[in-house]
């Protein structure tokens, strides 16, 4: 007899390819996508005519057509599988939003597998009512959706001293944008009460590495999010299931993962990961520290390193532009390495904190061109170019480089990343 | 009669509910429940630049250099200086070194010239390492093989004991090397846009 419960069925047909296609891919890797041979394989799972065949059976969670390819891609090679960061494809994006399933990540200690029923989330320090709460209370509280970017402060660190990497994904695939669905911290923390002088909270993660991360208590009161959402399901377990904070505007690893402890405190704990790493080399041997905002930063997405033009013809160019600062008041495109620039059309949502897709319709003589786009943000900075960056920072600080990206389209259609 | 009956059902039911919302951490809410003190111990392990926190427990880098062999070297190299693995862009992989070259035009970021805190050092091998068994080190270990690392960078000798007591007056030579962030820090002249 069938068990009642669906999920003790044993998987059949469509589910049960969905599996071995799944072993499959793990298997062969990402050699297929750029072989064309996953097409060919999708082929051979796909009727000739789909309009003389019988669509298969509808199943509970689904998956993308298995013709569709675009995957992370985990660098540095030459660290471990379980540190480092996990490339979104952005040469493959389309709107704002990054699906979960794409969503960046980076983990110094691999993916924390936790069980929700048994996760806690711990509020205690410079507060009159410590607290332990369950994942299901903190669901039951007033929640909020919002969209917004994370980017790694790391993304786009290799391209300082000349271009190193051939795609966007790599030069730019540390940026996603996602809806989150959580507590705002601000309520949490005036339930328990925060005492006179407390100026910092510290946030903990609770996977192997901590990433204990110190937050000033302004920011903690105004906009961050306690999220157990994203994308309107539970957060995956990449992005910090069951519980994570999304600090808007900021660098990505203050958004502290599996987060399980808040400790409110009257200064910063000066972790490994503030006081070491995410720090700042400036020209001179002193570093910067505490650099949250992530300043205003665009990038073309089509065309791209890496990607084709058939032949001469009309394009929409199109890319994302974000700011730590608020909203993207303009982008600008320029197809002769910034010598002169045109506005490019902003695509609605333009929200605060969110990337903004923008688009420009554009005609391509055959002519070897150097396509450049540079963001304008609400308060009125301006992407700057990297000569600007290292005239000030040099080109140690790793950190924050937020400069106009060049592509090069040579005469065979081909995109190349550059330098004006 | 069955009226009344309901209505102090119902009273006594929102009583529960008060004194349930009373006794809850998240007053307005009636949820959560306060930690117990062994609940905040286990969590609570982060150490700041002032020591606070620092468990019991010593060690000295003598001790440490054989922690230092068992479980950091096959990552970390012999003496810290030979990392297995290397993060092309980020440099700072080695641990030992590097004095004197952060002014320079190829800064080699290390425990010994980069780190400004001692605390630092213990919290993270304590909290984070080794990198396959997280927070499985003794805290006489983890005492132990910090005072090696700084041994090694020539900042504390190889016989000094280093506890909750003395590893927070250990001064890094690059304590004062950190300033606030200054940007936005590049001016930009907003070439005219063509609409």
């Amino acid at each position: 007899m069938e068990p009642a419960d669906p999920s003790l069925r044993k998987p059949i047909g469509p589910d049960a390819d969905r599996r071995r296609f799944l072993k499959r891919g793990l298997a062969l890797g990402a050699a297929l996508a750029t072989t064309g041979r996953a097409a060919n394989a999708a082929s051979q799972q796909v009727p000739a005519d789909s309009s003389k065949a019988l669509g298969r059976h509808m199943i509970p969670y689904t998956e993308r057509s298995p013709f569709e390819q675009a995957g992370k891609v985990k660098g540095p090679p030459t660290m471990p599988d379980e540190w480092g960061a996990n490339f979104t494809p952005l040469g493959e994006s389309v709107g704002i939003i990054t699906p979960s399933s794409l969503f960046y990540e980076v983990n110094r200690s691999g993916v924390a597998e936790i069980d929700p029923r048994k996760h806690r989330l711990l509020i205690h320090g410079m507060v009159d009512r410590p607290v332990m709460l369950t994942i299901e209370e903190i669901k039951r509280l007033p929640s909020v959706s919002r969209i917004y970017f994370l980017e790694c402060s790391g993304n786009t660190q290799t391209e300082w001293e000349a271009p190193a990497v051939p795609t966007v994904q790599f030069t730019h695939g540390l940026t996603s944008c996602a809806e989150w669905t959580g507590v705002p911290l601000s309520l949490l923390l005036r339930e328990v009460g925060v005492r006179k002088g407390a100026t910092w909270v510290l946030a903990e993660g609770a996977d192997g590495s901590g990433n204990e991360r110190s937050l000033p208590l302004a920011k903690a009161m105004d906009d961050i999010i306690v999220a157990y959402g994203q994308n309107g399901e539970a957060l995956r377990p990449e992005n910090g299931y069951p519980l994570r904070l999304v600090v808007p505007g900021w660098e990505g690893n203050v958004s502290v993962k599996w987060l399980r402890r808040l400790t409110v405190t009257d200064r910063p704990y000066m972790t490994r990961i503030e006081a070491v790493d995410h720090t700042s080399l400036m020209p001179g041997g002193k570093a910067r520290r505490f650099m949250f905002v992530m300043d205003a930063k665009s990038v073309i997405t089509f065309p791209s390193g890496g990607q084709r033009l058939p032949g001469p013809g009309t394009y929409e160019i199109t890319g994302l532009a974000w700011s730590g600062r608020g909203r993207v008041r303009r982008v600008d495109f320029s197809s002769d390495g910034g010598k002169t620039w045109r506005a490019a059309n902003l695509q609605e949502p333009i929200l605060p904190f969110a990337h903004t897709r923008f688009r420009s319709s554009w005609r391509w003589d055959g002519r070897e061109v150097l396509l450049q786009s540079r963001c304008i943000d609400e308060i009125g900075y301006v992407q700057p170019t990297l000569a600007a960056l290292v005239k000030v920072r040099g080109v140690n600080s790793t950190y924050h480089n937020n400069a106009i990206q060049t592509w090069k389209v040579t005469t065979d259609g081909s995109v190349h990343n550059a330098r004006a | 009669m069955l009226e009344h009956r309901v209505s102090v059902a119902a009273v006594a039911t929102l009583v529960a509910l008060t004194a349930a919302a009373a006794h809850a951490q998240l007053p307005s809410y009636g949820v959560g429940r306060a930690p117990t003190t062994e609940e905040i111990k286990a969590w609570d392990v982060t150490i700041p630049p002032d020591g606070k926190g620092l468990p019991p427990g010593s060690g000295t880098a003598a001790q440490g250099e054989a922690v230092y062999v068992a479980r950091c070297e096959s990552c970390h190299g012999a003496k810290g200086q030979s990392p297995k693995y290397e993060p092309a862009a980020t440099k700072r992989t080695i641990l030992v070194g590097g004095r004197g070259t952060l002014h320079t035009d190829k800064p080699v970021q290390t425990i010994g010239s980069f780190w400004p805190y001692a605390t630092t050092l213990w919290s993270y091998i304590n909290r984070s390492q080794p990198f396959d068994e997280p927070g499985s080190l003794t805290h006489d270990e983890v005492y132990a093989v910090t005072a090696y690392l700084l041994y090694l960078n020539g900042i504390i000798g190889q016989s000094d004991v280093l506890d909750s007591r003395t590893l927070p007056g250990v001064k890094m030579p690059n304590r004062d090397g950190f300033v606030p962030d200054a940007r936005p820090d590049v001016a930009v002249p907003t070439a005219p846009t063509k609409r």
